[in-house]
């Protein structure tokens, strides 16, 4: 069998996904954090950004990391279906990064959700911005979502007020793990989106051409003393 | 003349997530550091006394007889030691205490360590923990927190006053800029007006959590610890300390009604006032000696009520002052230079020691550079427990 044959059969079929359109948010330090849809000349950075974050175990950055590095890596290798990366970046630096899956027209499969800058609720809008795309570009009626973290309990769970249907398991199993699996709906999205997600469009060309090249951060709080190339 | 009390060490960790840490480790962090500060860890073998200040870290940590472990873990033995729980103001109270102490000739050094690791549970079970200190039938049972209750008194004081939520988010952009320079702080991150007020994306950065407050109207859930160490200034083992004391000018505390309802006016914080007054009548001196204060705004609005009935701006007239920037750094009067419990957090029974120990490195003159008061004599904390029915004011006096 020719290569390419074999790589056919090993790659996933793909959707043409909806676009995420850019938006920009200020933060309450007054940065202004561009969230756009990760493209594949992205990954480099994207890796590099999360791999630092592999050795942190606090707050479970290490598990987080360590499966958003395996998603960006096989999104980049045609071996994940229908994958979306989200970033936020604050002039230019990758801030924080969300991944998630279509995996059809009903269900969205959220997957992670990493936030590099910390105490500005960067997480809490980009996961805003991946149930976004989720609901209302990609038109899916729900979205599954489990947390790893305790942190993403408390931001996910019960600050949406998630749907609990781990009673449903397994006709209800979300694919990281098989852990209790929460649903987004769109009647709690509608509840909820007015409070949760925010973001001005269109982001202005300027401010659009500083996300362009991602820059990977140089320091995390997250890693005390760690500098980047140093 | 009386006793003359003094402090001669005081430690702080960070303040934070902890929650993967043991209540007391936490607290001992402090306690490390308030003895290294004061001339080394040796210096616990001369303490006579020891008070811990916790509000419930049975509830949030099913840990108790925290005091006890303490003593223990520090290697303190036989050294005597209690517990000194009064909700959100616990940490005053072992301050209190300490005092007390020490002034009665029961003690010539005494330990005052507090603290408190809430984030070891949800954001909603502790607020449930910390509504356990309002009146059981006539609030916690009706689902009143202390958000929900802080709310309700902002709207009033709004309406009476004409105060608006751009005012609220200016002490919110006063204290975080103070608070983005404290080592100390749990959020280091300065805000702006136009992000957290005025601009288009404003309502959800600074999402309501108890119309009108919003997030950056409320202090965050922090864990974290303080610790301070009490002489008798005028004792030989006084001279056992390397730092020069901070002197207790005056320290006073009241109560009042458990049930908020049965106040004449819910705008009028009494025990604030009288807790202010006693501690100025000890100190000898009045409002307008103060240099510097820190006041509990666990909810900005007490911030600014506090202000109020501590005498230094009329009532209904503070949050003209912060528009007028006259409680910034750089004020005529700044307020909570640590950032306040808006900024640096409030691990509930920890927030009391926490604002003395602002006072020692404010009136020590080693606070951080942008943060530092200029020349202050006078620092007053104000510790609010309960919604304001048990207070405890004490005035730091630099000699």
């Amino acid at each position: 069998m020719a290569i390419d044959e074999l790589e056919k059969k090993l790659r996933p079929p793909e959707a043409q996904l909806a676009p995420y359109p850019s938006k920009v948010i200020t933060l309450a330090s007054g940065e202004t954090m561009v969230v756009r849809e990760c493209r594949r000349e992205d990954t480099p950075a994207l890796l590099g950004t999360v791999y630092p974050l592999i050795g942190v175990a606090k707050d479970y950055y290490d598990v987080v990391a360590t499966r958003m590095y395996n998603e960006i890596l096989s999104w980049f290798r045609y071996r994940i279906a229908n994958m979306f990366a989200l970033v936020g970046t604050v002039n230019g630096e990758i801030a924080g990064i969300v991944t998630s899956r279509h995996v059809d027209s009903k269900v969205g499969m959220s997957l992670h959700t990493l936030a590099i800058k910390r105490g500005l609720r960067v997480g809490a809008q980009l996961f805003a911005a991946k149930m976004e795309h989720h609901l209302e570009y990609l038109k899916e009626d729900e979205v599954w979502v489990v947390a790893e973290s305790p942190i993403g309990f408390k931001r996910w769970m019960i600050e949406y007020e998630l749907e609990d249907r781990s009673a449903l398991y397994p006709a209800v199993r979300h694919e990281l793990g098989g852990v209790p699996t929460f649903v987004l709906t769109r009647k709690l999205w509608d509840a909820v989106k007015a409070a949760k997600c925010t973001g001005s469009r269109p982001v202005p060309a300027e401010l659009l051409k500083t996300a362009d090249k991602l820059i990977m951060p140089n320091e995390y709080v997250q890693l005390p003393g760690w500098k980047r190339n140093s | 003349m009386g006793v003359r009390v003094g402090i001669v060490g005081a430690g702080h960790c960070r303040f934070g997530n902890s929650s993967e840490y043991d209540v007391v480790d936490v607290i001992g962090y402090s306690v490390n550091a308030a003895f290294r500060d004061a001339g080394g860890i040796h210096l616990r073998k001369e303490v006579d006394q020891v008070f811990v200040g916790n509000m419930a870290s049975g509830l949030f940590n099913r840990e108790t007889a925290v005091a006890s472990a303490l003593v223990s873990r520090m290697d303190m033995e036989p050294c005597p030691a209690e517990l000194v729980e009064n909700g959100p103001a616990s940490g005053a109270s072992a301050v209190k205490m300490g005092y007390m102490c020490v002034a009665s000739g029961l003690a010539d050094v005494v330990l005052v360590a507090a603290g408190e690791v809430m984030r070891s549970v949800t954001g909603w079970e502790s607020t449930d923990i910390v509504a356990t200190m309002a009146h059981k039938e006539a609030e916690y049972n009706m689902g009143l927190t202390l958000p929900g209750f802080a709310g309700m008194v902002t709207r009033l004081y709004m309406e009476k006053y004409g105060m608006t939520e751009r005012d609220l988010a200016l002490v919110a952009v006063k204290d975080h800029a103070n608070g983005a320079k404290n080592t100390y702080a749990h959020v280091q991150i300065p805000v702006t007006i136009d992000a957290i007020a005025d601009g288009p994306n404003a309502s959800v950065v600074n999402n309501y959590v108890a119309e009108p407050l919003r997030m950056y109207s409320t202090c965050p859930v922090s864990d974290g610890s303080a610790a301070i160490i009490l002489v008798n200034m005028d004792s030989p083992k006084a001279k056992l300390f390397k730092r020069k004391p901070v002197r207790i000018a005056g320290i006073g505390s009241a109560t009042d009604t458990h049930c908020v309802h049965n106040r004449k006016d819910p705008l009028v914080l009494d025990a604030v006032r009288l807790s202010a007054e006693k501690a100025y009548k000890m100190a000898g001196i009045g409002p307008k000696d103060i240099s510097f204060a820190e006041l509990h705004d666990a909810f900005v609005i007490f911030e600014l009520m506090n202000s109020e009935e501590v005498g230094f701006f009329e009532r209904g007239k503070s949050f003209l002052a912060v528009r007028n920037h006259e409680t910034d750094i750089d004020g005529r009067l700044p307020i909570n230079p640590s950032g306040g419990l808006k900024a640096k957090g409030h691990p509930v029974g920890a927030t009391g020691v926490s604002q003395v120990f602002e006072l020692v490195r404010q009136l020590r003159g080693e606070a951080e550079e942008g943060r530092q008061v200029k020349d202050p004599k006078y620092g007053m904390a104000v510790n609010f427990g309960g919604f304001g029915n048990n207070v405890i004011t004490t005035i730091l006096a630099r000699d």
